[in-house]
């Protein structure tokens, strides 16, 4: 049976959800929540769905899952047979789960100074440096990987957390924070826009459109 | 450069979806709009009260002492058609270049990739353009453009008709092969509010015929194509429309533009404009 998602053709969060299923080959009923200009995630119905309000859902036979982490997590348990973007092992799995957790501080900066910055939904003050204070650390991070010429969060092969954390450093021009100084970010990125069945949103342009500049 | 001739214009500064309270800015001036589902009013920072009007789904103010009649689309009124409001858009760039853009069908394969355009099918065939006096308007006929996915309801790809028209230096209406009901339009609209020269909101707004698409879906298909010009529109340079014909570079495809610059000129619609060589 195809799982149900709620989403908006404009969330970061969702657009994580979309991005796995593609790149896995899952499909995904997607069904469009007017979360904006019509709050509907704040509707009796939809609430009943997701206590918190908040986008992407997914529901699957019983099961209801909320968020990106919870979702992803679920997608590649069930739908990667490769078993290449969950690893098992107990240190890539505990560092996955650690950027998993990077990726929700990235939600709460640089997607807050996005949504901010194109709806005028008030960000936490500071967002915007504290976005980029984020972009530093996984600079940081992807320089130190390249080293023992790791091109992945964790491991040789994309994980979760790659995805998690791709959406909102991708989507950062959008609100101003641009990836100029970010060399080894910029190289993950392309990395990620060059995997087989990838999925474009608004603001992240496919491959071709880079070649031509 | 010239916001005392955009004064008398009025703009759109809130959507009246929800009833809200919202603080915004128009050319320069922050407002206070309050919408509470039946009546709007909009306040200066010094509490002036200034006019507002409800049309289009949004509340629209003007802050001039001769505000000049706002346009009107025959279109919104008429039975079975749904109104899409979806939502304001900020963008950092010059209030104009959102209204060009609108009006620019050779970006389409490349920038709304498999809905609006796709490569090879990039050439825009001749098409007409002319300043109509009576109404002192701009009007692009006889468009028309190979289209994937044109609308929400359209089946598959085809052969889409277009006529363009800026009824308002700073918005512009879209008249569209309706795939549902071939006799008719669809209409899509942008309304953009001026926050400053380099900066604006866009408010696309549509009435359509659709049985089966939900509001969300309509919205987001127009929101998704709306942004995919936003990082566009962010990155031109200068954030300025320029005016001077020696900036420009005419194409056919870019009929519309030389006649909305032109016709901004005349009109001295030049808040958001550069007039000369810089
Ligand atoms: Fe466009």
């Amino acid at each position: 049976m195809t799982p149900t998602l709620y989403t908006h053709v404009l969330d970061a969060e969702c657009y994580k959800v979309r991005l796995l299923a593609a790149l896995l080959g899952l499909p995904l009923d997607c069904v469009a929540v007017d979360s904006y200009p019509g709050e509907e995630t704040r509707s009796e119905a939809f609430l009943a769905l997701a206590p918190a309000g908040t986008l992407p859902v997914l529901e699957a036979g019983g099961l209801v899952l909320c968020g990106a982490p919870a979702i992803l997590t679920w997608l590649a348990a069930t739908g990667d047979v490769t078993e290449g973007w969950m690893p098992q092992d107990p240190a890539p799995r505990a560092q996955m789960q650690m950027w998993l957790g990077f990726s929700q501080r990235l939600s709460a900066t640089a997607g807050a100074a996005r949504l901010e910055a194109m709806f005028d939904m008030p960000a936490p003050e500071g967002a915007l440096a504290a976005a980029e204070a984020c972009l530093r650390e996984l600079e940081l991070h992807l320089a130190i990987r390249a080293v023992d010429d790791g091109a992945w969060l964790v491991g040789d092969h994309p994980c979760i957390a790659d995805i998690a954390c791709f959406a909102d450093v991708a989507l950062c021009p959008d609100a101003g924070l641009l990836h100029d100084e970010f060399p080894f970010l910029r190289h993950w990125l392309y990395r990620l826009r060059a995997l087989p069945g990838f999925l474009p949103m608004p603001g992240i342009h496919p491959l071709h459109e880079l070649r031509a500049g | 450069m010239s916001r005392e001739h955009a004064l008398d214009d009025w703009y759109p500064v809130a959507d009246t979806v929800l009833p809200q309270i919202r603080a915004t800015r128009l050319l320069d001036t922050d407002l206070s709009v309050a919408w509470d589902g039946e009546t709007a009013s909009v306040t200066g920072p010094d509490g002036t009260a200034y006019p507002a009007e409800i049309r289009f789904d949004h509340v629209w103010t003007c802050l001039g002492p001769a505000p000049r009649p706002l346009f009107g689309i025959e279109e919104a009124d008429q039975p079975g058609r749904r109104r899409v409001p979806c939502g304001g858009v900020r963008v950092r760039c010059s209030p104009l270049r959102a209204v060009e853009n609108f009006l620019d069908i050779a970006h389409f394969p490349y920038v709304h990739t498999g809905i609006l355009g796709a490569e090879p099918h990039t050439e825009v065939f001749p098409y007409e353009v002319k300043i109509r006096e009576e109404v002192d308007e701009v009007w692009a006929t006889k468009v028309s453009f190979y289209q994937p996915q044109a609308a929400k309801s359209a089946g598959g790809a085809t052969d889409i008709r277009y006529e363009y028209r800026v009824p308002h230096p700073m918005a512009a209406v879209l008249y569209k092969t309706c795939p549902p009901r071939p006799s008719e339009w669809d209409v899509i609209a942008i309304f953009v509010q001026p926050v400053s020269e380099t900066v604006c909101i866009a408010w696309p707004w549509m009435a359509l015929f659709d049985d089966t698409s939900s509001q969300a879906e309509l919205v987001q298909f127009q929101q998704e194509i709306f942004l995919q010009d936003r990082s566009i529109l962010e990155n031109q340079i200068p954030a300025g429309l320029p005016l001077d014909p020696r900036m420009e570079i005419p194409t056919r495809a870019d009929l519309t533009s030389v006649a909305y610059r032109r016709w901004l000129k005349r009109r001295g619609a030049l808040y958001g404009a550069l007039t000369e060589a810089e």
